[in-house]
């Protein structure tokens, strides 16, 4: 059996039992979000000892080699020596330019970092609050179209963070920012490569960012774009993407409602369906296609596979799944 | 033939090139597809990875006790020589499809053969 020595104390860590979970178990309050190794909200670092691989997967090179890992997807079968990063080294500082209101629950928060963040449109930061509360949210902004960070934030049932910010942040507030992170971008290997973007909900940020960093980087490439909603309210941005779509002859926006009757679908002019059924009937052969999956879990999860099927290589399917803390561990109101 | 068959079927690039072909081969055949997960299809494709590794002679670290704990709970469920067999074929025409060499063909299928036991818990 494994043990953990962190602050002073040793654990033994349970059949089954995450690092995360034990240390939670010793009472300690590691701060996480998705724990699922997604969000890296509770990365810790090694003092001694060699971290399992999975519990490194998702970080950068530089990150491995200084001996971060993740303590909610690491399950040790020898001794580490563990701690928490210092703040410092992790977090800088965010200040809000902008909060405008989107649609009736997604909001525009826009914000200058302190030091310059290089990082791709389409990853995501961690928002740390002062209380300590800390979320994700993917990059709309493209680094080398804007110098402001911009997210989109979904209004959840009783989301801490996502109420706070539509709220009671205000201009001119700072926040604390960690990141970038996460591997779902624009890559402009091959430029002539079609793409097709499919997202729901606020998944419209990261693609919204990706397809305009693609575009801005000369892409030859088809661009379809899918943004979904169950009712016409959840649809925004629409001004900015049709007239993306007219700028560029190679760029399609394709809006889908699924819980709508006919005429509000036609007045949105959008079409019938959830996003990722409709881009795949439009779409069958999807070999050599680049795909980019942003959004729900479930519609992630669904349309990785039918991507798969259709002919689409795992490896070019990137995803970027929003796994909601606040829905998973409270009941919605 | 001094090269192993590893080498001469072409190492990691041939089984990159075969993953995806033969996981999406298993996953639309539909007497077979029930047995593979894809709540984590990346995770799902690491493993037909490491398998097509130690089919094609590759560097390994299976053991017949490893390919008997990841197939007990599926031969609970049902898993018998016809699926085995199914999957064999897949494999089979995937190697196929790439314009492999009868020759290294038949010595995969050997190998994968040899794993039936283990692989159906007998």
């Amino acid at each position: 059996m494994a043990h953990i020595s962190f602050a002073g104390a040793k654990y033994s860590l349970g059949p089954e039992e995450s690092v995360l979970e034990c240390l939670e178990r010793a009472e300690y309050e590691i701060p996480f979000s998705c724990r699922n190794g997604v969000c890296l909200t509770c990365m810790m670092r090694v003092r001694e000892g060699e971290p399992p691989r999975a519990s490194q997967k998702d970080l950068r090179e530089g990150q491995r080699q200084q001996g971060y890992f993740l303590p909610c997807v690491c399950h040790p079968e020898d001794d580490l020596d563990i701690e928490s990063p210092s703040d410092a080294e992790l977090y800088g500082r965010g200040v809000v330019t902008d909060v405008t209101q989107l649609s009736a629950n997604i909001c525009r928060l826009r914000l200058k970092a302190a030091t310059p963040l290089f990082y791709h449109a389409g990853q995501f930061i961690n928002l740390r609050r002062g209380d300590g509360l800390v979320r994700s949210y993917s990059l709309a902004s493209v680094p080398r179209l804007e110098d402001t960070l911009e997210l989109h934030i979904k209004r959840l049932g009783r989301g801490r963070m996502s109420n706070w910010i539509h709220d009671d942040l205000k201009v001119g507030e700072a926040l604390d920012i960690q990141g970038p992170n996460g591997d779902c971008y624009y890559i402009g290997d091959q430029p002539e490569r079609p793409l097709l973007l499919i997202g729901n909900g606020s998944g419209l940020a990261p693609l919204f960012g990706i397809a305009r960093d693609a575009l801005a980087a000369g892409h030859m490439g088809q661009i379809y774009l899918y943004h979904g909603s169950r009712m016409a309210d959840g649809l925004y941005y629409m001004d900015e993407m049709r007239s993306l779509a007219q700028e560029n002859d190679n760029f399609h926006y394709v809006p889908c409602l699924s819980g709508e009757d006919a005429a509000v679908r036609e007045a949105a002019g959008a079409r019938d369906g959830r996003a990722e059924a409709v881009a795949l009937a439009d779409h069958t052969g999807l070999a050599d296609w680049r795909v980019y999956l942003c959004g729900y879990p479930p519609m992630v999860k669904s349309a990785k596979k039918l991507a798969f099927l259709a002919g689409a290589a795992l490896a070019d399917i990137l995803a970027d799944s929003f796994e909601l803390q606040d829905l998973r561990r409270e009941p919605r109101e | 033939m001094s090269d192993s068959l590893y080498e001469r079927i072409g190492g990691a690039d041939a089984v990159d090139a075969a993953v995806d072909l033969f996981y999406r081969k298993v996953l639309t055949d539909p007497d077979v597809n029930d047995f593979f997960d894809t709540t984590d299809m990346d995770d799902q494709r690491a493993k037909q990875k490491s398998f097509l590794t130690m089919a094609f002679g590759g560097p390994h670290d299976y053991t017949g006790k490893d390919l008997r704990t990841a197939h007990e709970k599926l031969v609970a469920d049902g898993l018998n020589d016809s699926h085995f067999d199914k999957v064999a074929g897949h494999l089979q025409a995937t190697l196929e499809e790439l314009g492999v060499d009868a020759d290294a063909i038949g010595e995969v299928m050997a190998i994968a053969g040899s794993t039936r036991d283990d692989v159906l818990n007998r």
